[in-house]
């Protein structure tokens, strides 16, 4: 991932710096606390009462076993899998997703989640039809109605800023797995979130590529925007996130500091996940 | 063979074809591809009542012949004191009929984009509505292609049917010529190399529309 020098005329909307400002600035009080989520499908419950908080500017890593219930937590934190019972509080809203509400009421709600986020999901889901330029304009212009030329100016600066402004109008198809992460990213990004949700960003990846994304996603830490990270790359817990939680069992058995949790962990279950992904042929 | 007529007969049925034939087909798609769209997207909703009522109208129209069809509307309903002229007639009958084949292909087109596509429009915020419209659509419509191309080649050729309820039309014109100069074999050959032609002519633009939808996808 190179750091190409800044173009002469900066797009409106991303600053000279990098990935343009952050929303939110940065602090210490949580952008979003979740309380008691609990999702279950039919009889299987997943999740049993997670609590969660994701501080403004910083970045929560979650970790666990496979089947944990990381993606459902995500999902939950932007609606796309409700809960069944549970609170989320995002800067001043409340979201309880056990009360009882009108049709119109839970969408609202769903909606204040589901604007508050952009998600990168593990197998892009980039929209196949759609150029890499339209892919990223779509939600900025059609959602949210901003102009199509400021639309453009601050995706094209964007997909300069990772290395893909000569793929602008190229199909998802031509690009490869790296590219098309790349945009994914990019397409978050262009949102404006308040949050960055993603989801095993780097496993769909050849391993000779995902440095490309994970130096990305340190880049985005660096410049303050608040991220809740699932991921196996534990070198990249260790050095990006502010706090790293570790779930198994549909709960978060144990967070901390990487420091706190990787070194030093509390929970033999902690301990035992973390030897068998550090030694796992053992 | 009597070349000369063959000739002569050309005209009125090459006009039967553009007045008739054609723009019944046309017409007749076109809503009942609406008509497709709306049966399926009710055939696929949750609201149980919707859903059972789609699957009854598939049901029906996928279950009786078209012909009955035709009659019912253009024969049956005057007694019940509506009476539709030859052309409503047929355009009614040929887009129900069109929904119903349709409605279970737009059906399964719909269902064969992925899931993380929906998940996707719906994580740029986009409504349930907005990812149908501007990211589903747009795949299944790819998909739906070649199946919707074969309905309206049959609509095509089911249009002669509507010679039986007197509409003017590519088969009606040669059927007129026929009883008229006892060359039935000449005329009903003539009819069918028309319908040919212009069989062909809708498979070359089939082709052509796969080829524009294909633009973004990969070839193996
Ligand atoms: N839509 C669904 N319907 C039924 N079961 C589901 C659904 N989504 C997830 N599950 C189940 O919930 C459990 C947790 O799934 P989840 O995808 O959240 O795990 P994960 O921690 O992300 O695992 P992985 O590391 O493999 O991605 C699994 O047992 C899974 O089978
Ligand atoms: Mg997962």
């Amino acid at each position: 991932m190179s750091h190409e020098p800044e173009s002469s005329s900066p797009a409106p909307g991303a600053s000279s710096s990098g990935f343009g400002v952050p929303p939110i600035g940065s602090g210490a009080d949580p952008l979003l606390r979740a309380t008691g989520l609990r999702t279950s499908f039919g009889s299987l419950d997943v999740l049993k009462g997670v609590d969660l908080e994701v501080r403004r500017g910083k970045v929560l890593v979650l970790i666990g076993p496979s089947g944990s219930g990381k993606t459902t937590v995500l999902r939950a934190l932007n609606a796309l899998t409700p809960p069944q019972a549970g609170v989320i509080d995002l800067d001043g809203e409340r979201i309880d997703f056990a009360a009882k509400l009108s049709k119109r009421e839970t969408a609202a709600q769903r909606a204040v989640l589901r604007d508050a986020s952009g998600m990168v999901f593990q197998h892009y889901n980039l929209f196949p039809h759609k150029t890499v330029l339209e892919n990223v304009i779509e939600g900025p212009v059609i959602v949210q109605k901003r102009p199509r030329d400021e639309a453009i100016a601050t995706a094209t600066a964007l997909l300069e800023r990772v290395g893909l402004a000569s793929k602008r109008d190229a199909y998802p198809f031509e690009l490869s797995g790296g590219q098309q992460q790349r945009v994914g990213i990019v397409r978050a990004l262009a949102l404006r979130p308040k949050l960055l949700l993603f989801d095993e960003p780097t496993s769909a990846l050849d391993p000779e590529i995902v440095g490309d994304v994970l130096t990305i996603m340190s880049e985005l830490a660096h410049e303050g925007w608040t991220m809740v990270v699932v991921t196996h790359e534990l070198a990249f817990a260790r050095e990006v996130a502010d706090e790293v939680a570790f779930l198994d069992g549909g709960v978060v058995v144990e967070r901390g500091t990487p420091a706190e949790v990787f070194t030093n962990p509390q929970e033999p279950r902690t301990r035992e996940f973390l030897d068998r992904l550090l030694r796992p042929l053992e | 063979m009597d070349w000369q007529l063959a000739w002569d007969s050309l005209g009125p049925i090459v006009r039967g074809a553009i007045l008739g034939t054609i723009p019944l087909s046309l017409i007749s798609f076109a809503l009942g591809l609406v008509l497709a769209l709306g049966i399926a997207l009710a055939r696929m909703s949750s609201i149980r009542a919707l859903s059972a009522a789609a699957r009854f109208v598939i049901s029906v129209v996928r279950g009786t012949p078209l012909l009955v069809q035709l009659f019912v509307i253009f024969y049956g309903l005057p007694s019940l004191g509506a009476t539709i002229p030859p052309w409503p007639s047929a355009v009614i009958a040929f887009s129900i009929n069109v929904g119903g084949y349709g409605a279970e292909i737009i059906r399964a087109a719909i269902l064969s984009v992925p899931a993380g596509q929906w998940e996707a429009g719906y994580t740029v915020g986009m409504s349930r509505a907005t990812t149908l419209r501007r990211i589903i659509l747009p795949q299944a419509a790819r998909v739906s292609v070649p199946p919707l191309s074969n309905t309206f080649i049959s609509l095509l050729k089911d249009t002669s049917l509507a010679s039986l309820i007197l509409v003017t039309e590519l088969f009606r014109e040669a059927q007129k010529i026929a009883a008229f100069s006892q060359e039935f074999m000449l005329l009903y050959i003539e009819a069918a190399l028309v319908y040919w032609v212009i069989c062909l002519g809708l498979s070359a633009l089939q082709n052509l529309l796969e080829k524009r939808l294909d633009r973004y996808v990969a070839r193996a």
